[in-house]
């Protein structure tokens, strides 16, 4: 398998999203009301990009006022730095193809969206999310600060255009990748979910990589088998949002595939054993990383009390949960590498939805 | 000899497990220097599928007034400089409650930057959030000209990655080259002190938005 496979990257690039847009009841002026905007919603673009293109459908009948455009979807307004792709597949989890949106031009909701008045809004909020990313990858931003106005405009313009080529030509020079297939856990020796991000490079050892993710966590009522009847999220509180890197390593241990990468993301979900990976199950006993700052209990909160708010665990990862990256399911046991290279979003994060099944239990509480 | 080594090796970041450790160590210490300051409290924010992570959460310092001599005050006073001066009670009259801005501080573990970032949002007495040129009134001035120069990557709106609502945040992406630089050198170790790292980060990340800190807290024990 190649690191790199230009045929997945264009798949990537042109995936889209029918969108059948209304405008909100309370903002239609005209009789009758305008029939609803059909659009494709690029995967990796922003809903904030599609204005120009629905506006015209809807100006006549606006009511007077300045515009402040938003999006939402069952009465949960979108997050507009969300590629439209990873809002697609978090929210709509029985694919609703044309994906049935509501356009807002008045009344933004500032309490839970943040502003969004230009397209330089988007742009600098890619800009400074590549910025992070990079240095997740590098361990500085240089690459990115450092780039010329005219690179950052290009490279801009060609996620606004859906211009792979272009796009593939200036962040080559970013310098963030891709990853080597060389990508390995640490030594199964000192195999630990924790210890991936916490501690800083043992001596000796060539420096690891760290991958940026962007994981994204809901839960899908009490079966992943009937999505259609999963919960509707009318609240951002409904989803987990975890920013973390995951470490791989050039050498030694076992080479890591996706469900290896999940189980140093989540390990309550994804640390079950399976007849295939016991052998590194057993290894996991010491489970506190070092600390150069002693003892990491010394916070307030006891350990036992969050896991029995929030565990999941206890569940076979296949039952547990399913993932969607870029609309695929994936197998769990492709390797990690081939993902972060062929499936991340022009911001260099690789941006993965979680579904959880709801158990009983949990039903109740929330 | 072999710690100097890593002296020069730290980069300035510190991990999940030493920001726990340094939030309890700053809240202490805190408390100690001042106990009639706003506190700061630790809220954990457990993350679905990996309880286990204790860094996942935010430190809190809510309610503080910040009051200013603002423009609208009277230009005479402003030109005389001595803001600092000035009764309170004087002031709080002659600015009326529109006036009093209340602040609220959470510092939170960025596991992608491994440095802590501050979050915040100020509203009215009354419970009415404050404007981005209201807060602006509040910031000291070389603050108020990195907002000016670099509106996008130093000061912004951003989702509180807990809370998920947007909150005024300022970028971590250059702290842990100013942190090595800080604190490097005087680190006795590889790393500092927990206390210290989170001190001195904060007497530049706090005084940046106008967040006044004991003096008390640099004093050595």
């Amino acid at each position: 398998m190649a690191v790199f496979s230009e045929e997945a990257a264009k798949y990537v690039w042109g995936g889209a999203i029918p969108l059948q847009i209304r405008l909100h009841e309370s903002e239609v002026t005209t009789l009758p009301p305008p029939p609803p905007a059909l659009v494709l919603g690029s995967r990796i673009g922003y809903f904030p990009l599609l204005v120009p293109l629905i506006k015209p459908y809807f100006s006549s009948t606006l009511p007077p006022g300045e515009d402040t455009v938003w999006f939402d979807y069952n009465g949960l307004p979108l997050k507009w730095y969300v590629p439209i792709g990873v809002l697609f597949d978090l929210l709509s989890a029985e694919p609703e193809r044309p994906w049935n949106l509501t356009v807002h031009f008045r009344g933004y909701p500032g309490d839970v969206l943040t502003p969004c008045d230009s397209e330089d809004t988007v742009k600098w909020s890619y800009i400074n999310s590549l910025k992070e990313a990079a240095y997740v990858i590098n361990g500085n931003s240089k690459n990115i600060m450092n780039m010329a106005q005219t690179d950052q405009f290009d490279l801009w313009q060609s996620l606004v255009k859906g211009n792979m080529d272009g796009y593939l030509r200036i962040s080559s020079r970013l310098k963030l990748g891709p990853v080597g297939e060389d990508c390995f856990l640490k030594q199964a020796s000192s195999l630990q979910p924790r210890q991936a991000i916490d501690e800083p490079d043992p001596v000796g050892s060539s420096r690891p990589s760290r991958i940026p993710v962007r994981l994204y966590i809901r839960n899908v009522g009490e079966s992943l088998e009937d999505l259609e009847d999963a919960p509707i999220i009318d609240s951002w509180d409904r989803i987990s949002y975890i920013n973390r890197a995951v470490e791989i390593h050039k050498e030694g241990g076992n080479y890591m595939t996706l469900k290896h990468a999940m189980r140093t993301l989540l390990p309550e979900i994804f640390g079950e054993e399976d007849p295939d990976n016991k052998y590194e199950l057993r290894e996991e006993g010491n489970h506190e990383a070092g600390s150069s700052f002693g003892d990491p209990e010394t916070i307030s909160m006891t350990r036992n009390d969050l896991v029995e708010e929030t565990s999941f665990g206890c569940q076979r990862s296949s039952e547990a949960s399913l993932i969607r990256i870029q609309g695929i399911e994936p197998d769990l046991n492709i390797p990690f590498s081939w993902v972060v290279n062929n499936l991340k979003n022009p911001d260099y994060f690789l941006h993965l939805c979680v579904f959880l099944r709801t158990s009983p239990r949990q039903a109740k509480a929330t | 000899m072999q710690s100097e080594t890593s002296a020069r090796q730290w980069d300035g970041t510190l991990s999940p497990n030493d920001f726990n450790s340094s939030v309890a160590a700053f809240c202490e210490r805190w408390k100690e220097v001042n106990d009639s300051l706003p506190q700061w409290l630790w809220e954990p924010f457990p993350v679905v599928g990996d309880s286990s992570c204790n860094a996942a959460g935010y430190l809190t310092m809510e309610n503080v007034y910040h009051q200013n001599a603002s423009e609208e005050v009277s230009h005479e006073e402003s030109i005389l400089g001595d803001e600092d001066l000035s009764d309170d009670a004087t002031l709080v009259q002659s600015c009326g409650k529109d006036d009093i801005h209340v602040y609220d501080y959470h510092i939170v573990y960025s596991f992608n930057f491994r440095v802590p970032v501050l979050y915040f949002r100020g509203y009215r007495l009354d419970g009415c959030p404050l404007k981005l040129e209201d807060i602006e009134k509040d910031l000291p001035a070389y603050s108020l000209k990195g907002l000016r120069e670099s509106k996008w990557t130093f000061m912004t709106q951003e989702d509180h990655p807990y809370l998920r609502r947007p909150w005024y945040t300022l970028h971590p992406c250059g702290t842990s080259d100013w942190l090595k630089v800080l604190i490097g050198s005087n680190a006795a170790n590889n790393q500092p002190r927990p206390l210290h790292y989170l001190s001195a980060w904060l007497s530049v990340v706090g005084q940046a938005v106008g967040l006044r800190i004991p003096l008390g807290l640099y004093k050595s024990q």
